[in-house]
Parts: C-alpha cells; structure tokens; sequence
C-alpha cells in the first residue's frame, strides 16, 4: 500500500496545480481578453511568448528557469533583495515555473472565448447603460464560461503532469517538491511497480472522471 | 429640428460626410442602398463608431464635439441591431432588466409591463434567447432599448434577418411604437416598404453622403431627385377613413386636396391611415373620362414635367391642393397632350396601396 511520502506527494500536487491554475485565471483573463480584443502590433509578440511553452522542451524551460531564479540570475538577485530568498528547490518556485509552463494551455480556450463572442454583445451592453468593466463582468465573462472550464481543466491537467520543469526546478526533495509524476518516477527507478501501479492508475482514473464529468454536464455547450 | 448630426470619417474607399439637421420626434428613415454609409452613421450616433471629426447634439444637449464624446453608455439612446444580439447567458425578463436596472429609476419613463405589453412578449419572459424565433427576438431587443427610457431610438434594420411573413406580423409592433411613445425613432433601412409606412421624414444617402433630407412625402414628391422607394417612384400620402361601403368592400379615405375610393382594409372610420400610390399607376387625361374601369379620377393641376430614367419616358408632377402626386407617362403622350405647368387635367389611378 501507499507509503506517507506517496500521499505527501499528492497532497503537494493537489496544492500546486490548484494554486497554479488559480493564478493563472487571475493572469490569463485580462491577458486573453487583451489579446483577443487589441489592435496593437505588440499582440503578436506576446501571444508567441505567451505560446512558447507549448513548443520549448520542458527541460529548455526549467534550465532556463534555473539560470534565471539561480543565486547569480537577475530574478534570483531581485527575490533575494526583496528577502524572499531564493525560489529554486521551494515550493513558490515550483508555482512560478508551473504558472509559466501552464500558461498557453489558460490563455489559449479563454482568447478564443473571447474572440468567438466578437463585438456585438459588448456593444449592446454598452448601449443598455454598462460600463466597460460592467460589461466584461455581467457579459463577457458569463458568455465565456466553457472558455474557462476548459482552461482550468487543462491549465489543471498539464500543472498536475509536467515532470522535466519539476525536476530541473524543484528538485525531488519528498514533502516539499516531489510531486505524484515525481514519485512515480522514483518507484519505477526502484522496480517498486505495485506503487507506480497505484499512483499511475490513480491518475488515470481521476483524469478520466473529470472528462467523463465535463462532457456529461455539456462543458463546451453555451451556457 | 432638434436633432444636429455633422460627421466626417474617412475610411479606406468610403467616406462618411454628412451635416443634417433632423426632426426631435417621429421616425426619421435613413435610406440608401448597401454600403452607403447609413449604419455607420447611426454608429456614429450612438458613439459605437468613433468619427474622427463629428458634432452632434440632441434635444440642446451636446453628446459629440470637437472637445467631448460622451462615451456610449452614458448616451441615452436605445440600440436595436440588425441581429437581436440578446445575451445568450440571460432569460429574456434578465435581458430587459439589463438595460432598465442600470438606469436610475427616477428616470425610467417606459415601465416593464408597458414594454412588454407594446411588443407582445409577456408570454416570453422565462424562456432563454436560443428557444425564441427570429421575429421575438428582435421584439425582446427593441423592449429592451425602450426599457432604458431612451432620449433617441437607434434602429439598424431591425427587420433584415426576418422573412416576409415575419415582417408583416411585426411592422404593426413598430407602428404602435410610433403612435403609442414619445420617442424619436432613426431607423435605416433600404426597404422601401418599411420606410413608406413607418417614416415621417426622410434622409436619402448614397455613398456617405445625405443626398435628400425632408418630410417623406415631400421628398418623395420631387421631382429633382432620383428617390425610388423600390422599382419606381410613387408619393405617400397621410389619410383617414371617412367612409365604407360594405356592399362593395371598398373604403374612402381622404387626403389634403381629395379623397380615393380603396380596397376595405378592416379600417375603422376616422382611423389614419398611409397610402402610396406609384407613378406607373397614374394616368392623365384632359377631360374627365366617364366610362372607364378606373374608380378613382381627380381634378388636378399639373406642377412639373421632367425626364425620366429612360429617353422615351416622362415624369410628371401634379399637385392636389397641397399634395402632390407622380405621374410616368411617355414623353409622346405628354407632348400629344401639349401638357404645361399649370394646366388643369384629370388624374386616372389604377391602383392604391393602403399602408398600414
């Protein structure tokens, strides 16, 4: 049966992608709904940006990563005058990484809810009276519902699987950075099959539930 | 007049350029064809399209000048568009609340039961906008822009994406609007049918600029324009009932300067009605002919003749007291009858429509 660093390691991951998929709805909508309504040449670029982890193998992420948050990087320097220390091998820097690595699967399905709603209904609501920030909260954010139940399940999902950013980022200490795909990793290096069994199939049950879930309650339906 | 509108905004191929002075109450058709800059202007008007230069002021209240431009939400008009554009998140009552809650209430001056009662959609209200037809949906939109109490009403085709029969059950809806309400109504349309029952005055554009502005059968009575409601000019004339034979099914309905015997219509004596009579319709004669199937003859005096869309045709313009009617006769018939302006003649008409 499961050993307590097992558990650990899926308590901590529960953590990390609910905090990583918190944040980035709170970081992706103005960022999706900018890049779906500007105008602006600057657009491009930060969409790309904004995809390059779609793209970028997990380890190119996590080295860079490293470099940049590392006791001689310019963010490593910046969180160590701010006091923070340094976030490599923490928690906080597993969730900057996580944010980073998630972020095209959130801002992706929210950009294109925002685009495919298109003008008019922020345009009615303005002629019926509703500022803009009224408008983007009783409208466009209503309107693109299934646009963020998808991106949370896959800002969630891919938070929950990444392995190479973990591992150049957080290391693999149990109890503070080892997370389930982690632990996995180790059972399987140990020949312990019967505990990778557990936690893998885990997974697999847990990912297929919340599918079956969303698709059952028409998750890309209109509201 | 009211309303002042002077927009300037060039676009790549198009410009918008217009300086019109419009009436403050009643249905003001803005009329072109396609791409003639209509829905642009009344973008323009409610402040959805921002024109780089632009004045407009409404009822003494500066809403657009050089220095301010009052953001669309603070403007009091009401927006119908050529699609409904309900929020599909919303029942219907929450889509007419929408607009209504977000004005104070000490300015509401269309009440809830009101509007919906106007527009027929009290049966409607628990039902989401993908479960209505076409027909309701543009009635929920226009209960909606009126539940905000608005200064100006802003109608961008509201009957486009409708079919014929959808037209002809909810035009009735518009004219209570008309008759019922205190609002100034713009309306675009390029259908002619629509603008010859609902209008009071009319704006005629054509590539971004107003090319004819006046009272609706004015205008349509000149003779200096080429303003053609549909395939050929015809006036309209405003008229009541004043008389039915019910043996015959005919009513007679009279207009400044004469009355016209017309098919019975269910109209109730006294009761105003919209005639447009077509100038292909209207045949002169230089004494009074007795018998002929035509019932209806008038006494009338010829005021203008001038060419008509093809060389072997004329358009005449005859006036009737204070109306004026079109006649198209060829240009050999005008001249056999040596007509002049001034000359007394008699009008045949073959057919009037009775509009609303």
């Amino acid at each position: 049966m499961q050993t307590s660093p097992d558990i650990a390691a899926i308590v901590l991951t529960v953590k990390l992608a609910g905090l990583t998929t918190l944040l980035l709805l709170l970081i992706g909508t103005p960022m999706a709904w900018w890049l779906a309504r500007s105008h602006s040449r600057l657009k491009h670029v930060v969409g790309a940006i904004v995809m390059l982890p779609l793209v970028l193998p997990p380890a190119v992420i996590g080295f860079y990563l490293l470099v940049l948050l590392g006791p001689e990087g310019p963010l490593g320097k910046f969180t160590q005058a701010l006091g923070l220390g340094l976030l490599p091998f923490t928690f906080a820097g597993l969730v900057v990484a996580s944010v980073i690595y998630s972020m095209p699967f959130v801002v992706q399905p929210l950009q294109q809810a925002f685009s495919a709603m298109g003008d008019a209904p922020m345009e009615a609501a303005a002629t019926l009276r509703a500022s803009p920030l009224d408008a983007f909260i009783c409208v466009a954010l209503p309107l693109a519902r299934p646009g963020f139940i998808t991106a949370a399940v896959l800002g969630f999902a891919h938070t929950v699987g990444e392995f190479g950013v973990v591992l150049m980022i957080g290391g693999n200490i149990p109890g503070k950075t080892q997370v389930l795909s982690m632990a996995i990793y180790n059972h399987v290096e140990a020949f312990e099959y019967e505990s990778a069994h557990w936690l893998a199939g885990g997974m697999l049950c847990f990912s297929f539930l919340v599918l079956l879930l969303l698709y059952s309650r028409g998750w890309n339906r209109q509201p | 007049m009211n309303i002042q509108v002077q927009f300037k905004q060039a676009y790549p191929g198009f410009s918008l350029d217009v300086d019109l002075a419009l009436p403050g109450r009643g249905v003001t058709a803005l009329f072109g064809p396609s791409g003639c800059g209509k829905t642009t202007l009344l973008r323009c008007m409610a402040g959805l399209t921002r024109a780089s230069q632009g004045q407009l002021v409404v009822h003494g209240e500066t809403w657009q000048d050089d220095v301010t431009f009052m953001p669309i939400h603070q403007r009091p008009v009401g927006y119908v568009f050529q699609e409904a554009n309900l929020f599909a998140h919303l029942s219907v009552r929450r889509n007419l609340q929408f607009g209504q809650s977000r004005v104070p209430a000490a300015r509401h001056r269309v009440e809830f039961d009101r509007a919906i009662d106007l527009l027929g959609i009290g049966h409607l209200l628990e039902r989401k906008p993908a479960g209505l037809s076409g027909g309701e949906r543009q009635r929920v939109a226009i209960a909606r822009a009126l539940l905000t109490s608005p200064r100006l009403l802003l109608m961008d085709e509201p009957l486009a994406a409708l079919d014929v029969a959808r037209k002809n059950e909810f035009l009735p809806y518009l004219e209570r609007l008309h008759a019922e309400l205190d609002i100034p109504v713009m309306y675009v349309s390029h259908a002619p049918d629509e603008v010859a029952r609902l209008a009071d005055y009319i704006v005629v554009m054509n590539a971004g600029r107003a090319i004819a502005a006046g009272a609706l059968t004015a205008t349509l009575a000149r003779l200096d324009l080429p303003i053609r409601l549909g395939e050929d000019a015809g006036v309209v004339l405003e008229a009541v009932v004043v008389e039915r034979d019910e043996a015959w099914h005919l009513a007679r309905v009279e207009f400044p300067g004469g009355s016209l015997w017309v098919r019975d219509g269910g109209h109730s004596i006294g009761q105003p009605v919209r005639i447009r009579i077509l100038a292909r319709d209207v045949s002169i004669a230089l004494e009074k002919v007795m018998d002929t199937s035509i019932l209806n003859c008038l006494p009338a005096t010829v005021d203008q003749l001038a060419d008509d869309s093809h060389p072997a045709l004329s358009l005449l313009r005859l006036t009737m007291g204070p109306s004026a009617l079109l006649a198209r006769l060829t240009r050999r018939s005008a001249v056999g009858l040596g007509l002049m302006p001034g000359m007394p003649v008699w009008v045949q008409i073959k057919a009037v429509a009775l509009i609303g």
